[in-house]
């Protein structure tokens, strides 16, 4: 079986690998540019731990392959802080604990920032409905509503 | 995951001769659901065909009085779409109520069709709003095309090239989730056009099917009095961990009965 050459943007910077027809794009983030901060939580494609943004959108990265973003713009929760600067979003968790172990916590962050960017100010239902593709096994996700709506507020102060 | 080869259509013809050269092929979409029962080693396509750089599959246009998504079209597309919550309100909600966020970024119409889940919700609305699925070579109705458990009348190599919704005067699709995975349970989509009435349940059977006794009665009275004593016969239904046939029948009524209500 044939490996490709894939070349995308991932926060900002061109990268570039070699992959295999079936390497999932979660994989060529953890493994070949060892950006861990994307979870695997399940095998199923249903936790939502491996959200990233692919031109701007939510995505499940382990329910797409690495070749198929070949020229894309990809954004993990590595890219979200600017330097120790935590994004208020990651803020907004750590003052409401909006996590305990934090293994979804990567990706419920990628998913609250594009909700954002879909509904500026959302309402706690729905913060709710959006978050059905992203499971927490710790908070009983009360805190986590708590954050992205502070999260949300404070980047409408921001702006 | 077993291993494939991978290949990138520039557009539908590309797309079909690649399919037709290669063993195994099958076309990959949005991928939400051939991607993870790949990863569980449940399928084995030896190629895939990624659709997703084919331009002209994706788009929406309205006219009066028909409604044409492309294969290639995103859930949320459809769902978000100006001009789809206008001509088929349920259409563009139905859209907006699939998977979840995520999926719905990448999600397809066409994906969805070919894929014929039997708890998924698109293929109520083709059914229900009596749409025409167009391949690359030829038209097929709704009531011809889901033949079955994943099932299809697709041919081997045949790709759907877009979907056609009649606008309806009224229409609505109502699920009831399984509360973890939020497929359909069961889920119902209700249309009126003229003197036509379909009704049509995802999640209780093999693939989508259309409930002829519902339709008779909303025929004479679409209201959810006139089928506030329909029972549906539970023999044949699914029936598993969460409903039994019992329960997926008596939630055809029920839904109906919410669907005609909230037909718009």
């Amino acid at each position: 079986m044939a490996t490709h050459k894939v070349t995308m943007k991932v926060n900002g910077k061109a990268v570039s690998g070699e992959v295999e027809s079936r390497t999932l794009l979660v994989h060529f983030l953890r493994e070949t540019l060892r950006l861990t901060g994307t979870h695997v939580g399940c095998d199923t494609s249903q936790c939502g731990a491996c959200t990233v943004h692919m031109n701007g959108e939510s995505v499940k990265s382990c329910s797409l392959f690495a070749v198929q973003c070949e020229g894309q713009d990809i954004q993990t929760i590595e890219g979200v802080a600017t330097g120790d600067q935590l994004h208020p979003m990651q803020q907004a968790f750590k003052d409401n604990h909006g996590l305990q172990c934090g293994y979804c916590t990567p990706g419920m962050i990628m998913t609250a920032l594009d909700m954002v960017r879909r509904i500026p100010s959302p309402s706690e239902q729905e913060i709710r409905k959006n978050l059905e593709g992203n499971m927490c096994r710790c908070t009983g996700y009360h805190n986590i509503v708590k954050s992205i709506a502070a999260g949300a507020k404070a980047m409408a102060g921001a702006r | 995951m077993y291993e494939f080869d991978y290949h990138k259509a520039k557009n539908v013809k590309d797309a079909v001769a690649i399919a037709k050269k290669q063993d195994e092929a099958k076309y990959l979409a949005g991928g939400m659901s051939l991607v993870p029962p790949m990863k569980l080693r449940l399928a084995k396509p030896g190629n895939l065909i990624d659709l997703n750089e084919v331009g002209e599959l994706a788009g929406i246009k309205v006219d009066g009085k028909t409604v044409a998504v492309g294969a290639m079209t995103r859930h949320e597309s459809v769902a978000e779409s100006k001009d789809v919550k206008k001509a088929i309100p349920a259409l563009a909600k139905l859209a907006g109520g699939i998977g979840d966020p995520q999926v719905r970024h990448r999600g397809t119409i066409g994906g969805s069709l070919a894929n014929s889940d039997p708890a998924a919700c698109y293929p109520t609305a083709v059914l229900g709003l009596g749409a025409t699925i167009e391949t690359d070579q030829r038209k097929i109705a709704a009531d011809d095309f889901f033949t079955g458990l994943f099932e299809t009348a697709l041919k081997e190599g045949e790709l759907i090239t877009k979907v056609v919704f009649p606008v309806p005067d009224k229409a609505c699709y109502i699920k009831f989730p399984n509360p973890a995975s939020r497929f359909s349970i069961v889920g119902v989509f209700v249309s009126k056009k003229g003197n036509e009435v379909r009704c049509v349940v995802t999640g209780a059977g093999p693939c989508v099917f259309r409930v002829k006794g519902i339709e008779d009665a909303l025929k004479k009275d679409f209201s959810p009095k006139a089928i506030e004593n329909y029972k549906h016969p539970a023999s044949g239904l699914n029936s598993d961990i969460h409903g039994s046939a019992e329960y997926r029948a008596h939630l055809i009524t029920v839904l109906a009965k919410r669907a005609v209500a909230g037909a718009e």
